[in-house]
């Protein structure tokens, strides 16, 4: 790290050794050495092994020999049960982005206002699933949701809303948007606090001054409010993004991808390769083909809505 | 007063008799918004309602089903079972070590480099802190083949320690961000006459710094404690081969497959998995959401 160059608007000391230079930062560097030893073991390192490990055919015994080139990635770009837990994945981004996020302004909204009794009440109730553990609320969920006594379903018949009980997890067709709504649950609070933390960087006198002008409310809120709201807003729809990708916890305490994978999500198709105590030999370089793959289809989503982003952020700016 | 309200349930009253029923109607209308967050949120928070009602009857009531949350007989044996025979004690105590190592091992890393950081003339400081700041919007893609493999091969393999590094290690990049900020807007003059009284390097950190810091270690402290808590993928992998050092959460996973159907039992585990976590965040809330709340502000 010494060699690295110094800034360059920092004019060289004139004359001084370099040695010296070094020795002035020594306790500088030394004071960097375990977060960059840290940081660089599980998070640098995982990310380019994961590139070199996908070239080879390998079962975690022994090093890495096997080298089979691309042949991981035609299986994985082939392999049908990827593209599903792909689909199913991107299914839970498309949940959170357009059900959770406008949601959650619209509670923000409404829990931003002053005149609200207990609104604290109110979000810490909707908050209160955030700090509990998926994997647990989501076994929670699992009993409520059982198809023989469970709370649900024991009032949907009682109101008479369904003649016969929904097997929410256990059938394939209802049990991939039950875990969405699970997940839209357990996330909600975060995006909530998110959009409360933009709604008060908004200066109050600003929306004053516009009902002042003749605005009302609804019209402050929609030309005045909500557009200032915008390069905030991508900020929250890009964290928003990074953490829908992330379902292993639920899907794997509650379905386990499963029945029949249609709850399967790209998380829990590579743990599957790479861990599932059933398996005879884990497919190391398969599942990491698996991840990188996912990992490049979500930069590629990332950087596609990037200039949509750009110019929604200007245009916000400028307003 | 209700000038500064941003949202209306419904569009402006028809045609106000006069200004006393318009005034009237201002009054009450904020109030008509209870009569639907009430039910709201009291069904977002049911399943913990039902959860620790569950957890108190008995496994017999339970059978016989019903909405009651009300338990006939209060019981602790669901507690008892959940603790001993489903070895939920256990679990707490790896918990608490897990979330106290990850703790530990972030605060360490994360004031050291945060405070080397914060010297605007360190040469590489630039480059160092685009290399961190870029990492947070790669996706990871899954990457737990790798930290699986080095851990194996750091021999920690089935350990809570070898747990605790895979969980630290990509969770740096905010306090170290956090620590830097910090320290950096505290006065350089106050370094000087530390130097000044005889204190070298480390003994500054120490003694005048790191003591000032106290704020950011809260936060740092409280949102990777929760986090840890509630993680559930890396003790997962982890303790494949070692049942014994299950974390609750995977606990709570294996009982859940064992013992799919003893319900109450399965909510007391979850009663015990959630309570302690949920009142040390209701007494340190404030902390907590300014700390999610900041990465949207900065």
């Amino acid at each position: 790290m010494a060699s690295l160059q110094a800034p360059a608007r920092r004019p060289r000391a004139a004359g001084r050794p370099r040695a010296a230079r070094w020795r002035r930062h020594a306790w500088s560097y030394a004071f960097l050495v375990p977060a960059a030893l840290l940081f660089c073991g599980f998070s640098i390192w995982p990310m380019l092994a994961s590139w070199w490990y996908s070239f080879f055919e390998w079962d975690g015994v022994g090093a890495p020999t096997d080298w089979i080139g691309l042949d991981n990635f035609r299986d994985v770009l082939g392999a049908g049960g990827f593209w599903d837990a792909f689909w199913h994945s991107f299914l839970f981004s498309l949940a959170a982005l357009f059900i959770e996020l406008p949601l959650a302004l619209i509670l923000a909204i409404l829990l931003n206002n002053a005149w609200l009794r207990g609104r604290n009440v109110y979000r810490l109730a909707l908050f209160l699933p955030v700090v509990t553990t998926t994997a647990v609320v989501g076994i929670v969920f699992a009993i409520l949701f059982d198809p023989i006594r469970g709370v649900v379903n024991t009032a949907l018949t009682d109101i008479g809303l369904v003649d016969s009980p929904i097997n929410f997890l256990g059938s394939t067709t209802t049990a991939l948007p039950t875990l969405i709504g699970i997940d839209i649950w357990k996330g909600f609070g975060i995006t909530l606090i998110y959009w409360l933390a933009a709604l008060q960087t908004i200066p109050k006198d600003i929306h004053e001054a516009a009902l002042i002008d003749g605005a009302n409310p609804r019209q402050s809120l929609r030309f005045v409010v909500l557009p200032m709201l915008v390069p905030l807003a991508i900020v929250i729809l890009l964290l928003v993004f990074q953490r829908s990708l992330n379902t292993f916890d639920l899907v794997q305490a509650t379905t386990q991808g499963g029945p029949n994978y249609a709850t399967d999500v790209v998380p829990t198709y590579i743990y599957r390769f790479a861990f599932d105590p059933f398996l005879q030999a884990p497919r190391y370089g398969f599942a990491c083909a698996a991840g990188v793959v996912f990992g490049v289809m979500t930069l590629l989503i990332t950087l596609l809505q990037a200039p949509v982003l750009r110019r929604q952020y200007k245009a916000g700016a400028t307003t | 007063m209700s000038t500064t309200e941003l949202v209306r349930d419904t569009p402006a009253p028809p045609a106000p008799a006069g200004p006393d029923r318009r005034n009237r109607w201002y009054r009450i209308r904020p109030n008509l918004w209870h009569l639907f967050l009430i039910p709201f949120c009291l069904l977002w928070v049911y399943p913990f309602i039902w959860m620790i009602s569950a957890a108190f009857k008995s496994p017999s009531e339970m059978l016989l089903g019903g909405l009651s949350l009300i338990p006939d007989d209060w019981t602790f044996d669901n507690f008892d079972r959940a603790w001993t025979t489903a070895k939920f004690g256990d679990y707490t105590i790896n918990t608490i070590t897990f979330s106290i190592t990850v703790v530990l091992l972030v605060l360490l890393t994360s004031a050291t480099a945060g405070y080397a950081l914060s010297r605007p003339d360190l040469p590489g400081k630039k480059v160092i802190v685009g290399i961190l700041i870029a990492t947070m919007f790669i996706p990871h893609g899954y990457t737990i083949i790798p930290v699986f493999l080095l851990i194996n091969d750091l021999g920690l393999n089935n350990g809570l320690l070898g747990a605790a590094l895979a969980q630290a290690g990509p969770v740096l990049v905010v306090p170290i961000l956090l620590f830097m900020g910090f320290f950096a807007g505290i006065p350089r003059d106050l370094e000087d006459a530390a130097r000044v009284d005889g204190a070298g390097y480390v003994r500054t950190f120490l003694r005048v710094m790191l003591p000032l810091s106290r704020p950011v270690i809260g936060t740092v402290t409280l949102l990777n404690f929760i986090t840890a808590w509630n993680s559930f993928f890396i003790p997962l992998v982890f303790t494949l081969g070692a049942p014994e050092l299950r974390t609750l959460g995977v606990g709570m996973f294996s009982f859940f497959g064992q013992e799919g159907t003893d319900w109450t039992g399965l909510a007391a585990g979850a009663c015990i998995s959630t309570v302690p976590i949920v009142i040390v965040f209701l007494f340190l809330q404030r902390t907590f959401v300014e700390g999610i709340a900041g990465a949207v502000k900065t």
